[in-house]
This record gives structure tokens, C-alpha cells and sequence, in this order.
């Protein structure tokens, strides 16, 4: 198979992705998509003192789609060929119960695709000598820092991710994703043993990202963070203020809430969050939205896995919950549109509903003041990752770099760990939001198996209330 | 399709003189039944294929890996790989493995009877298990997935310094994830079974498990913050040790990034600590005759008695360190060959989990945790999870609790092991499960 065309929505030709169409529709199906991807990666790592291994990666294949009322065949294959599809196509049929012959005709529509973000240089286009040359500045920047730091693992990363979706409604578009990235962790180690800083960057650009992100910056900020820590004292034990910083708490509102918001796990009454549109949620200050349409933002795109134009929907408004987010089948089945959070890892995943690029809007504290009013608890720098069981609403996220607050102050330093609270209860304990925003550090949202890029922000907030699951009294 | 070996063999046709290649390639079909209101809600037929390819020239490593096994692609992958090698740092121990002398063992982890298993009999396991966890009782109110999985996998490593290792294997489960409630609260539970053919699972065992574990959760309260003997389930010791595993790696040990470096031949935790790796054990489900570079695996002890023997290692990490690989190298077709724990068993005691309750006065049995990825750091041992469970109050099972946390760090839970149980279960990754009491772990919740 040779000769893909790259331009976005023209993988395959127009005619092999109808007949796929009718192929899939044959037994009947009430709905068929075709969903053709082509992705190319490249990464580079730094580890130990040296540049480790340089790796290129090249992945492409369709996944067909067929829905016969509740029921979803679905099949994939790297074969793009006429034959490839039809088999896959057949497979992806085979669910359907009664058989019956379905002879539709699927005709395009010739709407323009969104158009995909813009880049100023192509990733695959710079030599990989300056993406090496990234990683051997940070490395050395990171190691300069402080005596202290004993390991530096850099990375560099970026692809480009070509899709196109056609689909049994007429719809036939595309989207030309590129993302970057960059990360340094650093290992500083002391008398209390050691301890690890990350920092890390991504967006959906290009290689520009570099003339914006300084990577001697980012090596210093993780090289610092790691040594910081090496006077940590262990953290608390049990419920306590938690102020968390700019930038810092969008897991927070990712796994407090925003899982919760999905529309399929809120069909399945697997969210606490379910039947509670209309009602109060949060204090009136409380604005929350994902917003796919945040250009150049880790998970921003034109278009989701179904075809849908990423939108920005705003899930909590003035603390009442506004909407949930949606994909094509559930929202189908709503008879309304989809929110475009259709989402897939890849072709050989089924979409399923995902964040983008979550976020709390700013309010119009002064961030001083709330840890001055604060007398004691714990500031949150950094968030790790988290994890939350919608259906319980309970959650936890890790604190990658935290302080106690004593007297409204921001005091020593304190040990890893995660904090757990309950979403409903989380949403209603903020009690101040700061006018200090930013959107925080790239992530990779995992679900039912599939990983997914997604972006997330806070300004600086105050949670009256979580627990903090430290070793000390 | 063509066999795989003839594939692999195409590619190494290709290296040239002066380099060393090694090609790994994978094979899998799958299928995926998923049942929802006494319906098929998703039904997954799937084949994928991949391939990597690492060149290896003066010390020097390239990589490239593809998701299709076209021959324009694989030729077009070894140029990539090739093309990446200059950028590497020389590397006097960089090298593609070479035949060790250890011989295979045999192991029979391939059942002709999953590949001729008809798609309308996994249609009806999916259908039976949602049948029976709906109906199993009347505080589930709900059943988020119940499902049929099943994978037949082939995989080859082959290299120019002469490894040609090929394995195929099958694997199959049953899952449900289910939901009780009762007075306004939702509680959630699951339960598997796994085996290598359809006639090894078990559809009531996975629907008893899942129900049990959501239903004896209503009414759940957060427990008092509190220092406490824990008494992890083998679905969570099973966790806790694949972090373990993690500090035992020889990848880790070198570049400084684990807390046991410097200890071999130290106590490392207490004495009823018995910790070995084996993946030639035909029970795990992880259990491989060759590693990810196509070397033998073999058993290797790690942890005697409290005592650290050994770490794992790959060809890369034991040469460096100045011995041999261990049959360790762990990987996908999509990455180089990394360094882990394959089959990690902490050799049982001899109580069932409801002797070891009725000896702990106050304490708590902790049957899930969330939030490992986010609370745990592997390089400093700080140890801190979220947590569900039930309190253990004079030796008997009392109420409910969750939204707590568990915290302590790595080095102090292996000294404080107090007993290992005997109830030892194989579990789908790649360590084994068995009920593991801790002392004096900080509970953290009101």
C-alpha cells in the first residue's frame, strides 16, 4: 500500500470509503463508520549521561464501525487495501442479530473539514541533531543546577496523526494532528535518601513550541523541585484546608468531576453526577468547561474520532451543572448533538466520551490572601496524576510538589503522596477562587484501556476540606 | 498471512555487514464481547500486527517500530532504525543479546480449542455473566460492564548474533464491574476469571466476586485517621509487589534510580520475605519460555528470607553490571527491550485470609486501592494510596469503610510484613496475589 495521500480527510480515497460503507451497512446496520488513520513518532531520549536511543514509529489502519440499535460490531485492520476493508467491514457486520439486507446508499456531503491546527515547522522537517542537541542542553542545565542531582532523564517527543472518518450520515472529513513535547525528571540525592522532579511540556504544534519553552528553564525548574524535596518532612495525616496552585489543579477537576460528566458512564448510572443537570453543584463561582477548540492546548483538535468539530462546552456554570460532554452514540441516542468528545486511542479502539482541555474558569481572589487566610493546611504545587470510581464520586491525585501552611504562611516542603476526596463534596467545599490562571502540565487521560492526550487549568483555589493521606499525626 | 518467522527472517536478510539487528514481531487476534441490559453492547473482532527493529553498530543503538507488517514498511522501518543510530552515545555494553546456552523450557501455553471457539458461544458467556451478577441480588442496581475477552498471540525474536525464539500463546477472561446501592449510595465492586481456554473460567466464581466485593461496601463511613495493621487482599498485594519488582530492576539499580542499590546481600525486609521471579512457571499468566530479547527465562530468587539476592537484569544491564542477563528483558514490538519482573510470587504461608482477620485485633482489610501512579514514588519509597476496605475489629470483619488512604514508604512496609498468607492466586499481570498483613500503616481519612 503506497501512495496515501496526506492531505487531511483524503487517506483514502472517497469511492473505497463508501463501498467500505455499504459493505458494513449490508446485514442491516442502522449506522457505519470508517475510521482511516496514519501516524508517525518520533522520540529521543536522554538517560544516564547520554542520548539512549532515538525511535521512530509509524502506525496506520482503519477501524469500521456498524450499530444496529444497541448493539456496536466493531473490526480493524492495517490492511488498507480494497479487500483489507471489505473483510474488515464484513466482520464489523457479522454482530448484527437479524440479518436483514440493508441496500442503502451513502452519498458525502462536500462540507469542509475544520481546519486543522496550524504549524510553522513541521516536526519531521527538523533535523534530528537540534531535537538531540534539546535534550543535551537540559541535561547539562539540570546537572548544573545542584550538586545534589545524581540522574537526568530528558525526553523528547512529537507525531503527526492524520485521520479521516466517513460515515454511513454522509459525513467525510479529516484532521492533520501534530503534537510536541518535552519532559526532564531529575533524581537529587541527600541524607534522607532520594527523591524525583518532573517537569514536562506538550502542545498541539509543531516544533515552534521551542522559540516559546526554554528547555534550560524546564531542566531547572525539575532539577530544583527534586532537591527541594530532599528537606521534605513527612506529609500530614487526615482532613485539612488544601490550596492549590495555578495551574496545578486541573486533575483535580479532572477526576473530581469531569469523569463524572461523561455522558456514557452518566447513561449507565455509573456517575454520581447522573440526573443532576439544572441542579446546584458548586458554589456560584464555579465555572468549569472543556474546550477542544484550545489552539495549540495539549488536547485541542479541529475534529474528534467521529468527526464532530471539538466545542467548548461548559459543564459547570456558575456552579449549576450545565451539560454533560457527548459522543456520537450516546447523544444519538439523546437525539441531540455531540459535544465533539468523541475520542480514540487509535484506530483499533472503539470512541468512547473524553475530556480535551478541561478547565476552572478564573475568579477574582488575590492568591496571597487565600494562604494568608489559610492557617493551616497544605499548598499543593504540583499535581501528579489521579484516579477517581465515578460511580462513588470518590477520588484521589498525587501532590508531586507540596508545603505545609502554618499561620497563612507556606512553610517546609513535604513528602509524596495523594490526597482523596469525594467529587460532589470536593465541588461544594471550594470556597475562594484567585484570578491567577494557568493551564497546567500535559497529560495522558487513561480510560477502559485507552490513553488519550488532554490539557487541563486552574487559577489558584481553596478546598475548605480533603484528606490528605500523609504518614504524620 | 505469511508466517511470522519468515517475516522476521525477511528483515534480517537485510543487515549489513559491521551491524547487529535483532527484529521482534508480534501477532494477535482478539476478540471482545461486552454485554449491557441483557444485550450485546459492543462486539470487537480485531487482528494487529507489529514489528520492531533495533540496529546496533560500534556501540551505538538505533530503533524504529511499525503497526503493520507491509514490506514497504519494514524496509522503510529498518532505515529509520538505521538512520537513528548515529545519534546515539557510544556504549561499550550495547549490544543485541547473543545464545546464552540456557535451553527453553517447555511450556504449553497455547489451546487449539480458544482458536476454534465460535463467536456466538463468547456472545454467551458475556450475555450469562451480566445474567448473573443482575440477578445474583437485589442491592445490584446496575452493571456498568460484563465481559468476554479472549487474545491468540504469536510473537518472534530473532537476531543477527543468532537468537531465533518464537512463542504463541492463549488467553481468555471473563470480567464484570458492577454497582450496588441501597438508600442513596452507590457502592462498586468486580470479579474476574482467567485462563488459557473458555472451559477454564469461571462465570459464577467472577459474578460471586463481583458481587460481594460492591455489596459488603454499602454503607461504607471514612474511618478515623489512625496507625493500623492492614491486611492487603491479593489483588492489592499483588500491586504493592509489581512496585517492589520495580526497585529490583537492574535498569533502576545502575542509573541510581532505586532504593535497594546499594544493599545486596542486606536484610531488606522481614524474615518471612521470600521473593522469586519465575516465569517458567506454567501458572502465572504472564509465564514465557524466552524474554523480550529471545533469551530462556529462568527462575530467579530475588528476596531469601528477608535477604536481597539479586536484581533482574536484560543483556544490557547484566553485562554493565558485570554478569549476564537474567532472562528479563521485558518489552512490547514498539519500544527496545527494557528491564522487569515477569512472574514475581512471594512464597505463601499457610493461613487462609480468615485466620490471619481472627488474629488481628484492630486493623483494617483492604480489599482495592486507587491512585498507585499518583502517590507512590518507587525512587524515594514514599508509599501512599487511596483505599476501600472493611475494619477488622477483635479478629472479626466489622464495617465497611473508603475514601481513606494507606501510607508508609516501600522499605518500612517490607520490614513490617508480618505474615504472608497461604491463599496464593495468579493474577492477570505480572504478580501473584496472596493476603499480606503489614503493622503500623498510617490510615488517613476523618
Amino acid at each position: 500500500m503506497t501512495g496515501i495521500d496526506v492531505r487531511p480527510g483524503r487517506l483514502l480515497d472517497p469511492s473505497l470509503l463508501r463501498d467500505t460503507i455499504h459493505a458494513a451497512l449490508r446485514t442491516g446496520g442502522d449506522f457505519a463508520e470508517v475510521f482511516v488513520e496514519d501516524r508517525r513518532s518520533m522520540s529521543a531520549l536522554f538517560d544516564d549521561g547520554r542520548v539512549e536511543e532515538l525511535t521512530g514509529g509509524r502506525s496506520r489502519g482503519a477501524g469500521i464501525r456498524v450499530v444496529f440499535g444497541e448493539t456496536t460490531g466493531f473490526a480493524h485492520t492495517a490492511d488498507l487495501s480494497p479487500e483489507g476493508l471489505r473483510s474488515s467491514a464484513e466482520a464489523a457486520s457479522a454482530a448484527a442479530r437479524d440479518g436483514g439486507g440493508g441496500n442503502r446508499t451513502v452519498v458525502f456531503d462536500d462540507g469542509q473539514a475544520p481546519r486543522p491546527g496550524a504549524v510553522a515547522m513541521m516536526p519531521a522537517d527538523v533535523p534530528k541533531a537540534r531535537k538531540v542537541a534539546l535534550l543535551e542542553e537540559a541535561d547539562r542545565v539540570a546537572r548544573g543546577e545542584d550538586d545534589a542531582i545524581c540522574q537526568v532523564t530528558a525526553r523528547y517527543a512529537d507525531s503527526r496523526r492524520l485521520i479521516q472518518v466517513a460515515n454511513s450520515d454522509g459525513l467525510l472529513t479529516g484532521d492533520d494532528q501534530v503534537r510536541t513535547s518535552f519532559s526532564v525528571s531529575c533524581v537529587a540525592a541527600g541524607d534522607g535518601g532520594m527523591q524525583t522532579g518532573r517537569e514536562s511540556v506538550g502542545h498541539t504544534v509543531g516544533f515552534e513550541l521551542f522559540d516559546r519553552v526554554d528547555v534550560a528553564d524546564l531542566a531547572r525548574r525539575a532539577a530544583r523541585r527534586a532537591v527541594t524535596k530532599l528537606d521534605a518532612v513527612p506529609a500530614p495525616s487526615g482532613e485539612m484546608p488544601v490550596v492549590v496552585g495555578p495551574g496545578g489543579g486541573g486533575v483535580l477537576f479532572h477526576e473530581a468531576c469531569g469523569h463524572g460528566l461523561e455522558a456514557d458512564l452518566v447513561a449507565k448510572s455509573a456517575s454520581v453526577f447522573a440526573g443532576r443537570r439544572g441542579e446546584v453543584v458548586a458554589a456560584p463561582f464555579v465555572t468549569l468547561v472543556d474546550d477542544g477548540t484550545m489552539a495549540g492546548e495539549w488536547g485541542f483538535y479541529a475534529i474528534d474520532d467521529e468527526g464532530q468539530p471539538a466545542g467548548r462546552n461548559v459543564l459547570i456554570e456558575d456552579g449549576i451543572l450545565t451539560d454533560y460532554m457527548w459522543d456520537r452514540l450516546r447523544a444519538r441516542k439523546e437525539g441531540r448533538d455531540s459535544t465533539g468528545n468523541g475520542r480514540r486511542q487509535s484506530y483499533q479502539h472503539l470512541p468512547m466520551v473524553r475530556m480535551t482541555n478541561t478547565f476552572l474558569a478564573a475568579g477574582d481572589a488575590d492568591p496571597d490572601e487565600i494562604l494568608a487566610d489559610t492557617e493551616r493546611g497544605v499548598y499543593v504545587a504540583q499535581l501528579g496524576g489521579g484516579q477517581v470510581n465515578t460511580a462513588t464520586g470518590d477520588f484521589v491525585f498525587g501532590m508531586t510538589e507540596a508545603y505545609l501552611i502554618e499561620n497563612g504562611r507556606i512553610t517546609a516542603p513535604i513528602r509524596e503522596g495523594n490526597l482523596i476526596g469525594n467529587g460532589p463534596d470536593v465541588l461544594r467545599d471550594i470556597d475562594v477562587i484567585a484570578g491567577d490562571f494557568a493551564m497546567g502540565s500535559p497529560g495522558t487521560c487513561g480510560k477502559d484501556g485507552q490513553g488519550v492526550p488532554v490539557g487541563d487549568g486552574t487559577p489558584t483555589l481553596r478546598v475548605t476540606r480533603l484528606t490528605v493521606g500523609g504518614t504524620a499525626a | 498471512m505469511p508466517e511470522l518467522l519468515d517475516i522476521v527472517d525477511h528483515v534480517l536478510a537485510w543487515a549489513d555487514d559491521g551491524e547487529q539487528v535483532e527484529v521482534c514481531a508480534v501477532h494477535e487476534r482478539e476478540t471482545e464481547v461486552r454485554a449491557y441490559e441483557r444485550q450485546v453492547e459492543a462486539l470487537t473482532v480485531a487482528e494487529s500486527q507489529g514489528i520492531g527493529i533495533r540496529v546496533v553498530r560500534d556501540g551505538r543503538q538505533g530503533f524504529a517500530h511499525a503497526g503493520t507488517l507491509d514490506l514497504d514498511v519494514l524496509a522503510e522501518t529498518l532505515a529509520e532504525a538505521r538512520d537513528n543510530v548515529a545519534f546515539a552515545t557510544p556504549d561499550e555494553w550495547c549490544a543485541v543479546a547473543e545464545p546464552d546456552g540456557v535451553a527453553p523450557v517447555e511450556l504449553d501455553l497455547h489451546r487449539a480449542s480458544l482458536a476454534d471457539h465460535p463467536t456466538e458461544a463468547k456472545v454467551a458467556a458475556a450475555l450469562e455473566l451480566e445474567c448473573l451478577v443482575s440477578d445474583a441480588d437485589p442491592r445490584i442496581v446496575g452493571v456498568e460492564s460484563a465481559e468476554y475477552v479472549d487474545s491468540i498471540t504469536e510473537s518472534a525474536v530473532v537476531t543477527t548474533t543468532g537468537i531465533r525464539s518464537t512463542s504463541r500463546e492463549t488467553g481468555c477472561y471473563l470480567s464484570a464491574y458492577v454497582l450496588a446501592g441501597g438508600d442513596g449510595e452507590t457502592q462498586t465492586g468486580f470479579g474476574f476469571s482467567i485462563g488459557r481456554e473458555p472451559g477454564d473460567l469461571d462465570p459464577e466464581r467472577a459474578a460471586a466476586d463481583a458481587v460481594e466485593r460492591a455489596t459488603r461496601l454499602l454503607g461504607a463511613v471514612k474511618p478515623d485517621s489512625a496507625r493500623l495493621t492492614v491486611v492487603l487482599d491479593p489483588w492489592v498485594s499483588a500491586q504493592f509487589l509489581g512496585i517492589v519488582g520495580s526497585t529490583l530492576n537492574g535498569e533502576s539499580v545502575l542509573k541510581g534510580r532505586s532504593l535497594f542499590a546499594d544493599r545486596l546481600g542486606e536484610e531488606v525486609g522481614a524474615s518471612s520475605l521470600t521473593l522469586v521471579d519465575d516465569p517458567t512457571n506454567v501458572a502465572a499468566f504472564t509465564a514465557t519460555a524466552s524474554d523480550g530479547e529471545g533469551l530462556a527465562t529462568r527462575r530467579n530468587v530475588l528476596v531469601e528470607d528477608g535477604r536481597l539476592l539479586r536484581f533482574v537484569h536484560n543483556n544490557y544491564t547484566g553485562r554493565r553490571s558485570g554478569g549476564a542477563s537474567t532472562g528479563s528483558a521485558v518489552r512490547g514490538y514498539a519500544s527496545t527491550p527494557g528491564v522487569g519482573i515477569q512472574a514475581l510470587v512471594l512464597t505463601p504461608g499457610t493461613r487462609t485470609q480468615a485466620e490471619i482477620v481472627a488474629d488481628v485485633a484492630d486493623g483494617l482489610l483492604v480489599q482495592g486501592v486507587s491512585g498507585l501512579h499518583s502517590g507512590v514514588n518507587p525512587v524515594s519509597g514514599d508509599f501512599s494510596t487511596g483505599a476501600e476496605g472493611l475494619r477488622i475489629r477483635e479478629g472479626a470483619l466489622a464495617e465497611p469503610v473508603r475514601e481513606f488512604t494507606i501510607a508508609s514508604t516501600i522499605q518500612k512496609m517490607l520490614q513490617d510484613v508480618l505474615e504472608v498468607g497461604g491463599d496464593l492466586e495468579w493474577l492477570p499481570m505480572r504478580t501473584a496475589g496472596v493476603s499480606l498483613v503489614i503493622g503500623d500503616v498510617t490510615v488517613s481519612g476523618a
